[in-house]
């Protein structure tokens, strides 16, 4: 039988690490712009988080105590299976609690446990460029960017309220860095938002595909774009999940039978099962469902 | 000297070359605010391209093109910063394509078209953005009730009256022109020049306008400038011109004219 291969720390060998981390450094000193960085193949395809794996390979230590999820649960595949690769190419601990990670890739959705000091979430991003639908040139889309020439982005939201009376962009609805940066905040949906305005912890996001990371340093100011008569509106449900029966956090429907049965719990897997003990069960709401 | 003798845009020696063939060789010339000035010449002449260097849409490979800004300062304009260029012509100067696919976002509403340049300049209040899109297309006889609908949907000469009220919706000093009335039937034509001449007179622009057009130049121009091969050959009053054409070449386009 043959041996098992050997993988150099975290798979990346140290120079394309120093490489990312480089690129990591300039988009922290230059929060919200894409930084260009030399995106390397990894044993997955393109899409499913190349480049937050490519981010978490970079940064990881041996102390590091890592969380991976997946539209905010921790069990689904792509959480397992980065999981299982960092486990098996750094020997690092793993945990599903937010609270203990040191690092959590996430893909598409932020903790509901808020984030602390010192804790970094890693953003999977599939387009980086929030102008990309609007402007398809990425030469002008960089003009704009340097320029600071944002009329676009309010044209689109524009666009939304005069087709459906209100801003209808429901995920990677555009931010503004620090009163200069326009940024895709990936697809999170909006209801997130407002938890990386000023959040303590360091956010950094990377597209593999597109050879772009960004990045939020700690107590960033982080505004989405909205109009005055038409102000950025957080997406609320109008019941609790079914499960928890949490009334703070976004909820998933989840199709129970094939005669319309339907349920709406927690995309945050571990929020809602850390706070399932202190509650009797049997009570669960059904009716929630979502309010724009 | 009073701002009113001052042109509002002026070129000096401009010359563009495409590698060794010319683009336009030398062209001087001025346009004062209240005037249009029309460049007619046969397709290939560097009408075009005239209009790209003025624009600053082009660099041209020498020569200058002065503007005098909102602070009356006359400013070369290819000395400007881009973010000053882009300012510029985002505020103080439209652009008319024949095209309009080229003018409009065919796949935004006529109001999101004609608020784009507000919402450039930082208007941030939707209420008010929609009401001067309102006025705007009334202003230009598009109905109101047409606001949300798509360019795509809009026939070619109210396309045009589109993006003109998208271009005068930031209230420009100076207008550019590229074949406005190009490929429309002649009772639109008619409308849409009747249209311009009524924004010049109440707004003061200063329109340059290019055409091949010696009818549309009659009716619209002050001033006409007549080009062949990337020279100015012929300079002076529409009228005197058209009716008195010197040179040989200016003598053949004006007999050439069907309508003449």
């Amino acid at each position: 039988m043959s041996t098992p291969p050997v993988y150099n720390f975290a798979y990346l060998d140290e120079q394309t690490k120093r490489t990312i981390r480089r690129a990591i450094l300039k988009a922290i000193a230059i929060p919200g712009y894409q930084v260009p960085f030399p995106s390397r193949e990894m044993p997955m395809p393109f899409g499913w988080g190349t480049g937050g794996v490519q981010v978490t390979a970079s940064i990881l230590g041996p102390n590091d105590v890592l969380k991976v999820i997946d539209q905010g649960a921790d069990d689904t595949t792509n959480a397992v299976s980065i999981r299982h690769f960092f486990a098996r190419t750094a020997a690092i601990v793993t945990t599903t609690r937010t609270s203990e990670a040191t690092i959590i890739q996430t893909r598409h959705r932020i903790p509901e446990t808020p984030l602390k000091d010192g804790q970094i979430l890693v953003y999977q991003v599939p387009i980086p460029e929030p102008l990309r639908f609007l402007e398809p040139r990425e030469t002008e889309t960089r003009q704009m960017h340097a320029l600071a020439d944002y009329g676009l982005m309010h044209v689109k939201l524009y666009e939304d309220i005069a087709r459906h009376g209100h801003i209808a962009t429901t995920y990677a609805y555009p931010v503004m860095v620090d009163q200069r940066y326009l940024m895709d905040p990936s697809p999170t949906p909006k209801f997130d938002n407002p938890k990386m305005h000023m959040s303590p912890a360091l956010q950094l996001f990377g597209a593999g595909r597109e050879q772009r990371i960004y990045a939020l340093p700690p107590y960033t100011r982080v505004l989405s774009l909205d109009f005055e008569d038409h102000p950025f509106e957080r997406t609320r449900f109008t019941a609790p999940c079914a499960l928890c029966g949490a009334t703070d956090a976004y909820l998933d429907e989840v199709v129970t039978d094939d005669r319309g049965g339907r349920m709406f719990v927690c995309s945050d897997t571990d929020y809602c099962e850390r706070r399932r003990p202190a509650r009797q069960a049997g009570d669960g709401g059904e009716r929630g469902h979502e309010h724009r | 000297m009073s701002t009113a003798e001052v042109p509002l845009i002026s070129a000096a020696g401009l010359t563009k070359f495409y590698g060794v063939r010319v683009g336009c060789l030398d062209v001087d010339l001025e346009a004062y605010a209240g005037e249009v000035l029309a460049v007619v010449g046969e397709s290939g002449s560097g009408k075009s391209t005239l209009l790209s260097l003025l624009s600053t849409q082009l660099r041209p490979t020498r020569g200058s093109v002065h503007f005098r800004m909102r602070d009356a300062l006359v400013r070369d304009l290819f000395q400007l910063e881009e973010a000053q260029r882009r300012l510029l012509s985002r505020t103080d100067w439209g652009f008319v394509h024949q095209d309009a696919r080229l003018g409009l976002r065919m796949n935004v509403s006529a109001g999101g078209n004609v608020g784009e340049r507000l919402m450039a300049v930082g208007w941030r209040n939707y209420a008010s953005i929609r009401r001067e899109a309102r006025l705007w297309l009334a202003r230009v006889e598009i109905d109101g009730d047409r606001i949300d609908d798509l360019p795509t949907t809009f026939s070619g000469g109210m396309r045009q009256r589109l993006q003109i009220a998208k271009n005068m919706v930031s209230a420009p000093r100076l207008i550019f022109m590229d074949e406005p009335t190009g490929g429309l039937d002649v009772s639109v034509q008619a409308r849409l020049i009747d249209l311009m001449r009524g924004l010049v007179a109440d707004h003061g622009l200063a329109v340059i306008i290019v055409t091949h057009d010696l009818a549309v130049a009659r009716l619209l121009s002050h001033r006409i400038i007549v080009m062949r091969y990337g020279r100015v050959i012929e300079t002076g009053l529409t009228d005197q011109v058209l009716d008195d054409p010197r040179e040989p070449y200016t003598q053949l386009l004006v007999a050439s004219d069907l309508r003449g």
